[in-house]
């Protein structure tokens, strides 16, 4: 699929955002519940601030020094015996994977979530190469079920399904007969994967992150089942974005505290798992085989430029949980796998402006996600950079705004030319408000009421007062 | 004291009885209030939407405009918050960043400069109505303003505050957000007057024009009974002395 989801006119994608209600709803109690949680488990640190600041300067000396730490991590690594690529195109990284699966003859793979490979379209290219590849994350399996209905949330990729949906989509497709219970419908879908797990030939993982010093890689889930996919299956494959690299464990430790906070508001998740290269002399579990994929895919492109601090995102989804504009149109509407206002900076940067053009506009600018960022990444402000671009580099802003704009700045730097359009509005004034404007101003009179001009502006008033002798001064 | 009042183009044009509250309640606590007739925009609209160059210019002009101020006092914390990141505007050392900074130094929201600069708390105002507040995300966020309004509320005789159910929330106006994104920006608004309604509140009091034009739009559009102030109108007003302190005039 690739990180583009749809084709649909943005338009077109957040009418029908707006317009389903029941997802809508789905969202609105989740982002409540995951708001809620992220605030209590920040709490309960007593110095949630410094602990920003620490993750901030860790994400920042990281990127900095990212060629340093990624030779050291691949270093590690190959000491181990494991493999590591680097792919500079998703292209790249899907013939290095098919490649193995091939050399294999794989017939079976089984996955834990990744982003990162729902960006380059891994399971497509897998399954041109004749592979069934099962996803077992839960929320990825029911989209997976449901006929690849792409994910709307990076770490609650099913976030938009409520548990009637779910159940279903299970009793159209796999022909199930319980109820809509959780406990119910995670138990099949148990029974589901564990069989496939037990015959998989390779098991491919994500990577939260990857800690240089020693070569490993961690995981984070509340499933286990990136247990099983690293265990069980004779070959492993981590595909991680190349920016997901940390220096040492100590680093990880405040790391993986403010991911497991942030995101779902616990103070860890139920499994943290920590993979080091494939199995050693004298070891039970592991790998035989591990290779480690390291994709760019335009993120080194991003590094030196404004946008560099979006790569210090430790994708914990905190922005999206408390985003106004994600709440009433949902994932889907973004048209990337990378939704919210992480998505609306990331999107632009990763698959160009001409998909994804409209989304840092998507944001009333509120502040709420830069204020939940556990690693501060100024996000509101990386979605004016990004207008900026459009405006003054990518000339992509239209005609009449340029116009306005132009306007704007005479009135804004000549007092006189603005004191006219003052007196001006004074003329226009009336005691009613308008119930229908002109051209854009239509935009905000078809929902709401706008305010008609007074017929004495502030100035005046304050400048009669003056030759009264009401001055204060 | 002496303070210079930046009304802002919304107040100006469409809300000149904020600025007349904010100019009596400065000067029933002491200040000495000028209006520099030679301000304009801070640049926001012309900011927010890319116009970097543009808003450069703006920020320039009042830069100059405000030079001698001692204090610029403002009824809006959007509009105050735009006067903090001008300095960000003009490169390193030169000389209109040092210059911007120290606007920036020197700004305060009417709140902001009640509470820290003349440090009362209580400006001697009454209220006999339920209301409930809106926290503007600009005020919060960007000027990281979330206390002084509610001191100073604490101290308005008869008033009864009633908490707003996701008071963190948008109410999406945003600039031109709320014409580029009219759908999108609809349903945040109605979502906030939703809530507004379901506090029991009479009255919804804020610090910002622009979020207050949003809300009353939609307010009036649906008819309801929920009327909508300025907190400079709620702190200039007495119950005993008829409508206003000022009415006088």
């Amino acid at each position: 699929m690739g990180m583009k989801i749809s084709d649909q006119s943005f338009e077109d994608r957040t009418k029908s955002g707006i317009e389903d209600l029941f997802m809508r709803e789905n969202v609105q109690s989740a982002q409540d519940r995951l708001r809620s949680a992220r605030l209590n488990a920040a709490e309960d640190m007593g110095d949630w601030e410094e602990w920003r600041k620490m993750g901030e300067d860790i994400r920042n000396h990281t990127i900095q020094h990212l060629d340093y730490y990624l030779k050291l991590l691949s270093d590690k690594v190959s000491e181990l015996g494991g493999h590591v690529h680097f792919a500079r195109t998703p292209e790249e990284a899907n013939e290095y994977i098919t490649q193995i699966a091939e050399e294999k003859k794989a017939k079976s793979v089984v996955k834990s979530k990744s982003m990162v490979t729902e960006e380059i379209g891994m399971n497509e290219a897998l399954e041109a190469v004749g592979c069934e590849v099962l996803e077992t994350d839960l929320g990825e399996y029911i989209l997976q079920v449901d006929e690849h209905d792409p994910p709307s949330h990076i770490v609650a990729p099913a976030l938009h399904k409520n548990r009637e949906q779910i159940r279903d989509v299970y009793q159209e497709r796999l022909g199930y007969e319980g109820t809509e219970e959780p406990e119910e419908l995670t138990r099949f879908t148990r029974e589901q994967l564990r069989e496939k797990f037990m015959k998989a030939d390779i098991g491919i993982t994500g990577c939260n992150f990857a800690i240089a010093e020693s070569g490993t890689v961690s995981l984070v889930t509340n499933e286990g089942n990136a247990r099983l996919v690293s265990t069980v299956p004779k070959t492993q494959i981590t595909v991680m974005g190349m920016e997901r690299v940390v220096p040492t464990w100590k680093e990880w430790e405040v790391l993986i505290t403010l991911l497991a906070r942030s995101s779902v508001g616990q103070k860890l998740t139920t499994y943290v798992t920590a993979l080091t290269g494939p199995r050693q002399k004298g070891e039970v579990d592991g790998p035989d085989d591990f290779h480690l994929v390291i994709v760019d895919n335009g993120r080194s492109k991003i590094l030196g430029t404004e946008f560099q601090s979006i790569l210090h995102c430790i994708r914990c989804a905190a922005c999206i949980n408390v985003c106004p504009v994600y709440s009433h149109v949902g994932g889907h509407s973004y048209g990337s796998i990378y939704p919210g206002p992480v998505g609306a900076i990331l999107s632009p940067l990763l698959g160009g402006y001409e998909d994804y053009k409209e989304l840092p506009y998507a944001s009333s600018l509120c502040g709420a996600c830069t204020e939940a960022c556990p690693v501060k990444i100024p996000l509101h402000e990386l979605l004016v950079r990004h207008r900026e671009n459009m405006v003054e580099k990518e000339k992509k802003s239209e005609m009449s705004e340029r116009m306005l704009m132009k306007m704007f700045k005479f009135g804004a730097t000549h007092p006189k030319f603005y004191q006219l359009g003052v007196n001006a509005a004074e003329k226009v004034s009336r005691e009613k408000d308008i119930k229908r404007g002109p051209g854009l101003m239509n935009n905000w009179t078809q929902s709401r009421d706008f305010p008609a001009p007074k017929k004495e502006s502030f100035r005046k008033w304050y400048a009669n007062r003056k030759q009264n002798g009401r001055s204060s001064s | 004291m002496r303070v210079s009042l930046f009304i802002t183009c919304l107040s100006d044009i469409f809300y000149p009885e904020v600025g007349k509250d904010v100019v009596e309640v400065l000067e029933r606590n002491g200040c000495q209030v000028d209006f520099p007739m030679n301000q304009t925009c801070c640049g926001q609209p012309a900011f927010n939407s890319g116009y970097r160059t543009e808003a450069k210019e703006s920020a320039k002009h009042m830069i100059s405009v405000f030079e001698d101020a001692e204090y610029v006092v403002s009824p809006s914390g959007s509009c105050v918050a735009m006067l903090k990141e001008y300095p960000h505007l003009f490169d390193e050392g030169s000389e209109l960043r040092k210059r911007a900074q120290q606007l920036a130094n020197k700004s305060y929201e009417f709140t902001q400069f009640l509470v820290y600069v003349l440090k009362k708390d209580d400006v001697q105002s009454s209220f006999h109505k339920k209301v409930t507040y809106h926290t503007s995300c600009h005020m919060t966020r960007l000027l990281g303003e979330k206390e002084a309004p509610f001191r100073l509320m604490e101290h308005v005789e008869g008033m009864e505050y009633v908490p707003l159910h996701k008071s963190y929330e948008c109410c999406g106006f945003g600039g031109t957000f709320s014409v580029k994104m009219p759908s999108i920006s609809n349903e945040m608004v109605e979502e906030k007057v939703r809530n507004i309604e379901e506090s029991g509140a009479d009255y919804l009091i804020g610090a910002d024009c622009s979020c207050l034009m949003n809300i009353e739009g939609k307010l009036k559009r649906k008819g309801s009974h929920v009327e909508v102030m300025h907190i400079a109108e709620l702190l200039n007003h007495s119950s005993k002395e008829g409508d206003h302190h000022g009415n006088e005039d």
